[in-house]
């Protein structure tokens, strides 16, 4: 708790001493005016449209990111696992995905914007294209780290290869999978916040890049403190699931 | 007519042979144990029953069939280590034995799967870890989850068992208890059991034979030049003196003798 109380300290005086020089200083907006503007944000709503823009921001950027995490996580798994299992796939195509995750997926956002539009498609395409190629490397390395015996086992017992693949591997994998998807949403995060600023109409990112132009740091900050605590919600949330259901994960651990 | 027969079979890996011109027999119920220094090819000829690999040369059939090249459900396998899935429960672990070859995706119908967790839960209460039957391999002792393997690998109803090393990682005391298991399942069972172990009295004591691996050439400017074969193989019924019970023939004169043979023949 302590290094969160210092921060908030630090801030207050960085601010009280701006101020004091400056009363309608916008950069660093007192604590009291953040708290006020965030009231005002999550409970007014916008005086043209009669919504409340900042939870439909949230309601689409979460429905982005989790589009876009949900497809990478499935690709991910699918092709983790396929690659971890079938030697005939890993000649082919391990090579092809480390170079794959080398190419700079911001890099290929105008690529999206200019197949996609610039649509809901491209924002989530972008958060999968992102992620994709960590998880499948993460998960197939984890999946070819199986002990052998176990698959030689499942074989003895009469298993088939899709038996072994949903019975033995799947069921280990699913808490590497939570893991690595708990540590690409940073990166999800990322992209999504960028592809919003660069083309969307809604959107946590689309509105800070928005109110930038008018300085309105009491907006952003509000705005930057929800992301943070949506993330860490997001992790959380993924780290009691993974307990959840994968109990003898932890037991090992 | 032999349960195993394997005919003159060599195994290379690239150039490096690892063995060579290994020939042997085995009845239908025989426990034969494998013995010999690391790296001389006991667990390679193990994968060779077990059909994970394909010998060089030479042939293995068993029961007049060839093997296929892929390990079935005749033949059950514990190892040392990582035999059981740590992500079932230890009753599950049983269940998967059944279920596993049911169909193409390993999962049993409800009705069946209901009267295999019985039977999973008989036989665990036999071998005494009914007590721990919901809870995941991790938290059992070594001894506990190799019974469990054990039990695993005979719930498949394999015509051969293969062991390889499956108490190495136990204490003396866990392993006697473990010995006593084993011998009381095999009486049960009648199976035909080959075991690889680096423990020499417990070869003995639970094999019908014991076979030791070792290399007969030694290039010493080239130790991997040859591979190992079968240089003894010990009858070890009876504790390793299996003619104990039968008068032994002695050269020595016996004073209680009558007729001393050198009497007789002067």
């Amino acid at each position: 708790m302590v290094p969160f109380v210092l921060v908030l300290l630090a801030y207050a005086m960085g601010s009280e001493a701006r101020r004091a020089v400056n009363p309608a200083d916008k950069l660093l907006p007192a604590p009291a005016q953040i708290v006020e503007t965030a009231a005002r944000l999550v409970a007014e709503p916008d005086r043209r449209s009669g919504i409340i823009l900042f939870w439909q921001d949230t309601a689409s950027s979460l429905r982005r990111l989790a589009l876009g995490v949900g497809i990478g996580a499935g690709l991910g798994l699918l092709f983790g696992l396929a690659i971890g299992l079938l030697p005939l796939v890993r000649t082919s195509f391990s090579g092809f995905v480390a170079v794959l995750s080398m190419v700079p997926p911001l890099a290929i956002l105008p690529i999206l914007f200019i197949v996609f539009g610039l649509g809901e498609v491209s924002k989530v395409a972008l958060i999968a294209i992102g992620i994709t190629p960590f998880l499948i490397r993460d998960l197939s390395a984890r999946t070819s780290e199986l002990p052998f015996e176990q698959l030689v086992k499942a074989q003895t017992l009469g298993a088939s290869s899709l038996a072994i693949a949903l019975r033995v591997a799947l069921p280990q994998i699913m808490p590497r999978l939570i893991q690595a998807v708990r540590l690409s949403l940073g990166p999800a995060w990322l992209f999504l916040i960028a592809a919003e600023a660069i083309a969307s109409q809604d959107g946590l990112g689309y509105r800070i890049f928005l109110v930038r132009r008018y300085l309105a740091m009491d907006v952003i900050l509000t705005y930057v403190i929800w992301i943070t605590v949506i993330a860490f919600a997001l992790d959380w949330l993924l780290a009691r699931l993974s307990r959840r259901l994968y109990p003898w994960a932890e037991v090992r651990a | 007519m032999s349960f195993v027969v394997v005919d003159n079979i060599f195994q290379h890996y690239g150039r490096r042979p690892i063995l060579e011109r290994v020939s042997i027999t085995a009845q239908e119920g025989e426990f034969v144990s494998i013995v010999g220094a690391s790296g001389c090819g006991k667990s390679t000829f193990l994968r060779l029953l077990l059909d994970q690999e394909r010998p060089t040369r030479g042939q293995i059939t068993v029961d007049g069939q060839p093997l296929t090249g892929e390990p079935n459900r005749s033949r059950g396998i514990v190892f040392q280590r990582y035999s059981v899935f740590p992500h079932m429960t230890v009753r599950d672990n049983l269940v998967a034995a059944e279920a596993l070859g049911a169909n193409l995706f390993g999962i049993l119908p409800s009705p069946k799967r209901r009267a295999a967790r019985e039977r999973a839960m008989a036989s665990l209460d036999r071998i005494g870890l009914a007590h721990v039957a919901h809870q995941y391999p991790a938290s059992l002792s070594g001894g506990m989850q190799q019974r469990l393997a054990i039990a695993q690998a005979l719930a498949g109803k394999p015509r051969i068992l293969l062991l390889d090393e499956p108490f190495g990682a136990l204490d003396p005391g866990t392993r006697e208890k473990m010995h006593a298991f084993l011998m009381d399942l095999r009486a049960e069972t009648k199976m035909t059991v080959f075991m690889v172990t680096h423990d020499l009295p417990e070869a003995f004591k639970l094999g019908d034979r014991v076979l030791a691996f070792d290399k007969v050439r030694w290039d010493p400017h080239d130790p991997e030049a040859f591979g190992a074969t079968i240089t003894y193989d010990f009858d070890a019924r009876d504790g390793g003196i299996p003619y104990q019970r039968i008068k032994e023939e002695t050269h020595v004169l016996d004073a209680t003798d009558e007729t001393p043979p050198l009497a007789s023949s002067g």
